[in-house]
């Protein structure tokens, strides 16, 4: 063990503290190692009573998300030898914390499940089973894609300013979500989602900082995916406004 | 924060044609002594603060473009660079074509 | 959750930020540089071309109103948001009626004005 590193791990126990206290532990060091791999060293060899969360260690689960010096990242995604000096681990920001890195989902399951993040089909519309599958052209397919990749990681939440003020904001991994379901053609269920997404808790909170796009490690833009639904939405206003008679479903 | 600033820019140019509109309607000596302001060294020192925030609104304003409007040619999306870039183009064309209504040469 | 109006200051926002992205840097090259330093004559903005410009042209009227009036919005609404995300969030409905109050006022006098000329 020649070169080591510092993390300087935010710590939190109910039982026994009254407030957080951060905690250092030095880890040797290895060109290869990701964050993770470092913290899983300090479980495994210096203090087992470090509790966070991880599972896949390649970038597909979505639950080792830690604030890094600040910034959110996926600690399996974050290479030890891209930092210098201490680096400081937290807990995602926004949420509220139940044990060391470890913090409460609730309120983003909550927000996801108000999208409907599901295929919905109008009343009747619904294809009995042995008909088969709903099928879609590649064409129709690129238009949801890229929001298809979402790990649920909450990135994007813990960068959000307007989270951080006010969380009663729908948020972008959920406004995200219902877009994939709104622009995917086998689909009928706008309607229901836009409750949620349409109102003043949803798209209308987000200022475009555009945070959460530069967080995300999947591309998916969330950004950009609530802008769009500000235009559609915009547009299913103003056509409700000027055409009263027009076809309400 | 900076984005957020440069609309007491947009806004305050605005402000400032609205006094020359007014002006206008007061009379072409009312008018005139108006619009000779823009001589004084103190309009320039505003013009100039005001054209750094429009420029930065500008720039921001078109490099989203490309989270906004969407559009796929085939299977393929057109890249981000060309979406802003169109608008940069449109721009150069248009600030032409104002300079040439406005000035008149 | 209610059904947001929010759809109009947005629109009136982005069309406001649209038009000012384009115009907005040349008119001030115009009045703040071009003009002053001699790069085009004085006279070009003055009182009988200008004047003959926009009175009785309802067409360039209504292009100074559209501009004038989407800007003021335009700084509305973005000033709405950073007043409440710099932590007046108990005040927000004040902030809007401020915000959009200003704005509308603006525009009646823009239009107010122009009729005139
Ligand atoms: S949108 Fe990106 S940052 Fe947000 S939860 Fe999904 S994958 Fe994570
Ligand atoms: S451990 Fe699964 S995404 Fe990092």
């Amino acid at each position: 063990m020649d070169k080591t590193m510092e993390l300087e791990i935010f710590r939190y126990r109910p039982e026994q503290d009254s407030e957080p206290t951060f905690q250092t532990y030095e880890v040797p060091f290895h060109t290869e190692w990701v964050i993770l791999d470092a913290v899983n060293y300090i479980k495994d060899e210096i203090d087992g009573t470090l509790s966070y969360r991880w599972s896949c260690r390649m970038g597909v689960c979505g639950s080792c998300g830690m604030m890094v010096n600040g910034v959110p990242k996926l600690t399996c995604a974050a290479f030890l030898k891209d930092y210098t000096g201490k680096i400081r681990i937290e807990p995602l920001e926004g949420f509220p914390v139940e044990r060391d890195l470890i913090f409460s989902m609730d309120d983003f399951i909550a927000k996801l499940k108000s999208v409907k993040p599901w295929i919905i089909r109008k009343e009747g519309e619904d294809k009995p089973l042995e008909e088969g599958e709903y099928l879609q052209t590649p064409r129709q397919l690129v238009e949801y894609q890229q929001y298809t990749m979402c790990i649920n990681c909450m990135l994007c939440y813990a960068a959000c300013p307007v989270y951080a003020h006010d969380n009663t904001f729908l948020g972008p991994a959920a406004i995200a979500l219902g877009q994939r379901y709104n622009m995917d053609s086998r689909d009928q269920g706008r309607d229901q989602r836009q409750e949620a997404i349409a109102s003043h808790e949803g798209i209308w909170q987000c200022t475009f900082v555009g945070e959460c796009s530069a967080v995300c490690p999947k591309d998916v833009d969330p950004a950009g995916a609530i802008q769009r639904a500000k235009v559609a939405s915009t547009i299913d206003y103003f056509k409700e406004l000027l055409l009263p008679w027009g076809k309400k479903s | 924060m900076v984005r957020e600033l440069t609309s007491v820019g947009v806004a305050g140019y605005s402000v400032f044609l609205l006094y020359l509109v007014y002006r206008l309607g007061q009379g072409s000596e009312a008018y005139d002594a108006a619009i000779g302001l823009i001589m004084s060294p103190a309009s320039i020192a505003l013009h100039l603060i005001a054209l750094v925030l429009a420029l930065y609104h500008t720039v921001t304003w078109f490099n989203v473009t490309p989270k906004v409007i969407v559009i796929h040619l085939g299977e393929e999306r057109v890249p981000a660079f060309m979406i802003a870039g169109a608008h940069y183009a449109g721009w150069l064309a248009v600030s032409m074509i104002v300079a040439w209504a406005v000035l008149g040469t | 959750m209610a059904k947001s109006n929010e759809p109009i200051p947005w629109s009136l926002f982005s069309a406001g930020g649209m038009l000012s992205a384009i115009l907005l840097p040349i008119l001030i090259v115009i009045t703040g540089i071009l003009v002053p330093f001699g790069f085009a004559p004085l006279e070009s903005l003055g009182f009988d071309r200008v004047h003959a410009a926009v009175s009785g042209n309802l067409l360039v009227k209504l292009i100074l109103f559209g501009f004038i009036f989407l800007s003021f919005f335009h700084w509305a609404h973005r000033f709405r948001f950073a007043l409440v995300d710099m932590g007046l969030r108990k005040i927000k409905g004040l902030i809007g009626f401020a915000c959009y109050g200003s704005a509308l006022a603006g525009t009646v006098i823009t239009a107010a004005l122009l009729w005139r000329i």
